[in-house]
């Protein structure tokens, strides 16, 4: 501490480090975008704490729903699990997409969000670097279940192929789902009110879906909003690919969900982003 | 192209019923250090963030070396940098990690980010705490890796924006002999401040500015003279005398006396009456007048002018 404490600016060597020597040529979208990802890994390092929710949470989860419903609605728990991990997977991950808007808002409240925003880069690279962070962490919370899920009892037919499919549709789905929070994260006031929105929008979509329980049994108007909930299809797409039936029809569902996410939510946080 | 390095005329930003910024005009030479000087909610930040490309204005128009703000942002992004009010790192990252971090986003590769960062410690005598968190830096350290990220790639143009507030003596002194360094090695400095003191130490010209409006410019000097010489504060024995001092110190000094909240306090703008008169010596002429009447002085303090008193000169009401 002493030596930090009675730091005295030297003329010489700050001057040093300010010789005007040429500057590199500013990054590609991608070197930029990677640099962010790194950053994120950077804060998992430091605050290992944060990876509770992609651990400790999806275990919490899997386990709850297999003992608590899987007596009743399929027989057993180890039956239930065949039908229900996939959905657990889904809903766990979609879940955790909300912790993106509470980042980017903590980054905001600090001062650091304008220092990147004073930066001549390409401008959506460290939403994009969030988002790349995010990706590790649900494919952290995936495995996590999968594990879970294997040791319980999960043997999913369509084996390593479909597994790997499935998790990877996932990750690629909550990526693009995950800038409706970069849009709340900049558009909300504090991190407490990106939670509270993040929780109504996110329960109803997890849990009014086919995630739980087969949608036949269930009223015709919630099977109507069940029916075009976005989470449904991509569980049944993911099921569809880890039970060895691929169902290309949910899975191009996803695909064009995902387009069209990123279309309206990534332009509207880029819009937020320049005018904040 | 001018060689100015900030111009703007009738600059305006609005926050819903507030007008931060409500037509600002500025023009900042480039080689030196401006002061924008102005109170708390005065349109500084407001002002900073427009010039930086952070915040788009609601009206008029602002150049940086020549390149509007809005249509041009990403050129005047090329050559400015930012150090905000509060230290603009990552609080978790480590102060190596935070400049590597800048120097790969700034276009370094690897190893260079690495080598630049170490440099940058090395001169701004945080080697040591490289490998700690930021969080745990002291508020002096924190400013200083603060401002070693803004020279990362030496700019032509830094903003400062209230680089010295909350620090300790010895930390402000820091800064300041940094600043002087950065702006003897051809960087443009605008430096905004709520101290008339740091203004004067630093900058060649000063700008003050309130209610989002340029209320007077020009070298320290001129303003200071503008504004008097400073201020002589008294505390009398007898809380009765006081309307007799009044009078006597008015006259004595010719200018006006503010009555303080304290029953026996009196201050009085001590302002150039063109005699080329020292402040003391017009100060203690004016406490001889006191002690000929026979009002007994418990105390005084000569003060240099304040804030306060640029903005009562300037404006007739003390600094909100």
């Amino acid at each position: 501490m002493t030596t930090t404490e009675t730091y005295t600016p030297v003329a010489e060597t700050v001057g040093a480090v300010l010789s005007r020597q040429s500057r590199p040529p500013r990054p590609s979208a991608w070197s930029a975008s990677l640099t962010f990802g790194w950053r994120a890994m950077l804060k998992i390092k430091h605050v290992p704490e944060q990876l509770f929710d992609v651990t400790a949470f999806p275990i919490m989860m899997t386990l709850m729903f297999t003992y608590l419903f899987g007596g009743a609605l399929a027989g057993s728990p180890s039956q239930y699990i065949q039908f229900v991990l996939p959905g657990i997977m889904v809903s766990s991950v979609v879940m955790i997409t909300m912790y993106t808007g509470v980042e980017v808002n903590k980054d905001i409240e600090r001062g650091v969000f304008d220092r990147f925003r004073s930066l001549p880069m390409w401008r959506p690279a460290p939403m994009v670097g969030y988002l790349l962070g995010d990706a590790f962490r649900y494919t952290m919370a995936s495995t996590v279940i999968l594990v879970v899920g294997l040791i319980l009892g999960f043997r999913p037919p369509g084996g390593v192929v479909g597994v790997v499919a499935g998790i990877a549709l996932l990750v690629g789905f909550s990526f693009a789902f995950s800038w409706v929070w970069t849009m709340f994260g900049l558009l909300l006031r504090s991190e407490k009110s990106v939670m509270g929105v993040s929780m109504l929008v996110l329960f109803p979509l997890t849990f009014l879906s086919n995630v739980y329980v087969d949608p036949s049994t269930m009223p015709g108007w919630l099977q109507a909003f069940v029916n075009v909930n976005p989470i449904t299809h991509l569980v049944s797409a993911v099921r569809s690919l880890m039970g060895g039936t691929t169902d290309s029809g949910e899975i191009a569902w996803v695909l064009i969900a995902a387009a069209v996410c990123i279309a309206i939510f990534g332009t509207l946080t880029m819009r937020l982003y320049n005018r904040k | 192209m001018s060689d100015l390095a900030i111009e703007t005329s009738g600059l305006v930003k609005v926050f819903g019923d507030n007008r931060a910024v409500d037509g600002l005009d500025l023009a900042v030479p480039a080689g030196a250090v401006y002061g924008v000087l102005g109170p708390n909610g005065a349109g500084k930040t407001t002002a900073v963030r427009m010039l930086a490309t952070l915040l788009r204005p609601d009206g008029g128009q602002a150049r940086v070396f020549g390149h509007d703000v809005v249509r041009e942002a990403d050129a005047v992004r090329g050559r400015v940098s930012l150090t905000g009010q509060y230290a603009s790192v990552d609080e978790d990252l480590t102060g190596m990690e935070n400049l590597v971090l800048l120097g790969r986003l700034l276009g370094h590769r690897k190893a260079a980010a690495a080598d630049r960062a170490r440099e940058l410690l090395e001169a701004f005598g945080l080697t040591d705490a490289a490998d700690r968190q930021v969080k745990n830096y002291s508020g002096g350290m924190r400013r200083r890796i603060d401002i070693a990220a803004s020279i990362l790639n030496t700019p032509d143009l830094l903003f400062l924006d209230e680089p010295t507030t909350g620090l300790d003596p010895r930390s402000r002194n820091q800064v300041w002999d940094i600043v002087r360094i950065v702006v003897a090695h051809g960087t443009t400095v605008l430096l905004t401040t709520q101290y008339l003191e740091e203004a004067d130490r630093l900058a060649s010209r000063i700008a003050v500015i309130d209610h989002g409006k340029v209320i007077a410019e020009g070298t320290p000097g001129q303003l200071k003279s503008s504004i008097g010489a400073g201020s002589v504060h008294v505390r009398l024995r007898d809380p009765h005398r006081r309307p007799e001092a009044e009078r006597l110190l008015a006259e004595a000094l010719g200018a006006p006396v503010y009555i303080d909240a304290d029953p026996v306090a009196l201050t009085a703008r001590i302002i150039g009456n063109g005699r080329d008169e020292a402040a003391a010596e017009q100060a203690s002429r004016a406490l001889m007048e006191l002690s000929r009447a026979g009002i007994v002085v418990d105390d005084f303090s000569l003060g240099q002018p304040s804030l306060d008193e640029v903005f009562l000169a300037l404006t007739d009401k003390p600094a909100a």
